[in-house]
């Protein structure tokens, strides 16, 4: 069982860069594990494999329509794909070829985004993609996975080779705190609890998970019990962590670097006001588009930041 | 050798067999299945390497995707003829519980498809992807992929019509059936496209052209074209004649997505003869 205790900084390290050693790890485990690529190599991190199965690395070149579908081919013939790109790329731009070929047609295919989330930084809102998690969630079978920490994505992408069917794995660029315990398991579509607390329930994915980790420590000082708990599997959501601890606080935030329609607070929304009705605040971007600028400067601007949470945890509390 | 007047036989069953599933829901696109009988029929019973027991993988064997999926009346019946599910099951055609969508999938595990198709201009990239396996796999059989004329307007496909020669996919023949129609009319004037052929030669594609309806020339190009390992992928422009087989419907695009009536479709069935027995079916 995690605490905030054991939730420290231990590295700085890209989630993408997590992918990167996943993928190797997931290749030497599964001689069927192939890389696609729409002229993105350097940018996913991927030299290790890539120089160690050459043969098993696809150059698709810029045309990441072409891509999905060769992906779901070589998945027709029993490889495991992992098509790779920057998440604006990899799913609204290609959400149609996701939706006949991949998921309608139930192919084991891996859609691994870097890049997703205002945290892309400097080159602004084309790239920013803060609505990927909403569209593939509406996918039927599609699951859809938001790893917080480079520890985190390389068990991700090796749990994804495992499972047999189509997902989503969303990503970043920066470089992020590295907090989550290096041999902590990771088990597609099962909450990782970080704090038993019982004032308020935070639920977090991806980058702003330590965001939510930050605040839960400040909230703690000033005598707030925080129930902190990790949702890195989107889809399917484990509706069962969500209501006990909702039952348990009776008061809500989520977390999320993602518009606050359709992603993670949409998902928890979803299930709170069939089964437990709770307060909930939302940690989101607020409909809107993002901009260039550096990553702490986005975050603050956007309402990603670590006081942010706290501020939505103590309106959350004041609504109970 | 193959029995050249046999096919045309099964073709002449499956072209009965396209009108009869479009009648009864009166829905479904005739116009390109008509068209494309006869080179589902040299596929299924004579050029392709395939099992009817129906395998995802199709390891060791060739393998067929249909990318313009609104023809799916002329597939399932030569999937049925040839074995893949009962023959039967064809009066079930875009009804409700049916696993003969209107468009082809693989949701309700109909055996013989092995990806969903209607939107277009995918189906080239995914049997790429087949072909690239089999590269990868040393299994060295052939990969077919038929799409429609106007299909290659999708932009798709020109990403595709890349990756095909950059990846030296000489297993992968595909096969545009030019119609010269498509649903708002002639493709000329939909959208020009100009010579097909020769866009893909100038992009590193083997340029084949072969009469679709001349069963004779389709049997000897596509044997010729499918043990082809040039280092280039093929790409083979098939003339058709839409609604072949039935003298109201061919060569317009009028009946490209529309049913015939009773009247019409008896005098459709009047002109295609019954050599195999029509699958059963209430009213006509």
């Amino acid at each position: 069982m995690l605490s905030l205790d054991q939730l420290q900084q231990t590295d700085k390290k890209a989630t993408r860069d997590g992918f990167g050693a996943g993928l190797k790890a997931a290749g030497d485990q599964h001689d069927n594990v192939v890389m696609l690529t729409a002229d993105l190599r350097g940018s996913m991190k991927s030299e290790d494999f890539i120089n160690t199965y050459p043969d098993r690395f696809i150059q698709c070149g810029i045309a990441e329509a072409n891509m999905m579908g060769v992906s779901a081919g070589l998945a027709t013939a029993g490889k495991i794909p992992m098509a790779t790109t920057f998440a604006n790329f990899a799913t609204g731009r290609v959400y149609d070829q996701i939706r006949q070929s991949i998921a309608y047609s139930h192919k084991n295919v891996k859609i691994c985004a870097s890049h997703a989330g205002i945290t892309l930084g400097e080159d602004g809102a084309t790239h920013q993609i803060l609505e990927d998690i909403g569209m593939m969630r509406m996918l039927p079978g599609m699951t859809v996975i938001n790893p917080c920490d480079y520890n985190q994505t390389k068990a991700a992408v090796q749990a994804i080779a495992e499972h047999h069917g189509p997902v989503y794995l969303r990503f970043g660029r920066p470089g992020w705190p590295v907090f989550i315990p290096e041999d902590q398991e990771f088990v597609i579509g099962k909450a990782l609890h970080l704090n038993q607390g019982s004032d308020v329930s935070i639920f977090a994915t991806g980058h702003l998970v330590w965001k939510a980790v930050e605040a839960a420590r400040e909230l703690e000082k000033e005598g707030i019990s925080v129930d902190l708990i990790n949702i890195h599997t989107i889809k399917p959501l484990d509706e069962e962590a969500v209501i006990a601890s909702a039952k348990k606080t009776g008061a809500v935030v989520t977390c999320e670097e993602h518009n606050k329609y359709g992603g993670l607070g949409s998902a928890i929304a979803e299930v709170l006001s069939k089964a437990v009705p709770t307060p909930q605040e939302y940690v989101a971007t607020n409909d809107t588009f993002g901009e260039s600028g550096k990553v702490s400067d986005l975050l603050e601007k956007y309402g990603l930041g670590t006081k942010d949470v706290i501020a939505a945890a103590k309106r959350a509390l004041a609504r109970k | 050798m193959a029995d050249i007047q046999e096919l045309q036989r099964i073709a002449s069953q499956v072209r009965r067999d396209i009108i009869r599933q479009v009648f009864l829901c009166q829905s479904g696109h005739p116009g390109g299945s008509l068209g494309n009988a006869d080179l589902f029929v040299a596929l299924y019973f004579d050029i392709m390497k395939h099992d009817p027991s129906f395998n995802m993988e199709g390891k060791g064997e060739d393998v067929f995707f249909l990318s313009n999926g609104h023809i799916s009346p002329v597939w399932y019946s030569t999937l049925a003829r040839a074995g893949y599910f009962p023959v039967e099951e064809l009066n079930t055609f875009r009804a409700i519980d049916s696993r003969l969508q209107g468009h082809p999938t693989t949701h309700e595990g109909l055996p013989g498809v092995r990806i969903a198709s209607g939107s277009l201009g995918q189906g080239m990239s995914v049997a790429c992807g087949m072909a690239l396996a089999k590269k990868m796999d040393g299994d060295d059989r052939t990969v077919f992929v038929l799409t429609g004329d106007g299909e290659q307007q999708e932009g798709q496909n020109w990403e595709a019509a890349l990756f095909a020669p950059h990846h030296k996919l000489d297993n992968l023949v595909v096969i545009i059936d030019d119609n010269g129609q498509q649903i708002d009319g002639p493709t000329s004037e939909v959208m020009y496209m100009g010579d097909l052929g020769k866009k893909y030669a100038s992009f590193g594609w083997e340029i084949v052209d072969m009469d679709g309806n001349n069963m004779a020339e389709v049997v000897e190009t596509l044997r010729k074209v499918q043990g082809q390992r040039n280092g280039k992928p093929t790409c083979i422009i098939m003339k058709t004649a839409m609604g072949k087989g039935v003298d109201y419907m061919e060569g317009t695009h009028k009946w490209h997505g529309k049913a015939p009536d009773e009247e019409l479709a008896l005098k459709a069935l009047a002109q295609l003869e019954e050599t195999l027995g029509d699958f059963p079916a209430e009213g006509i």
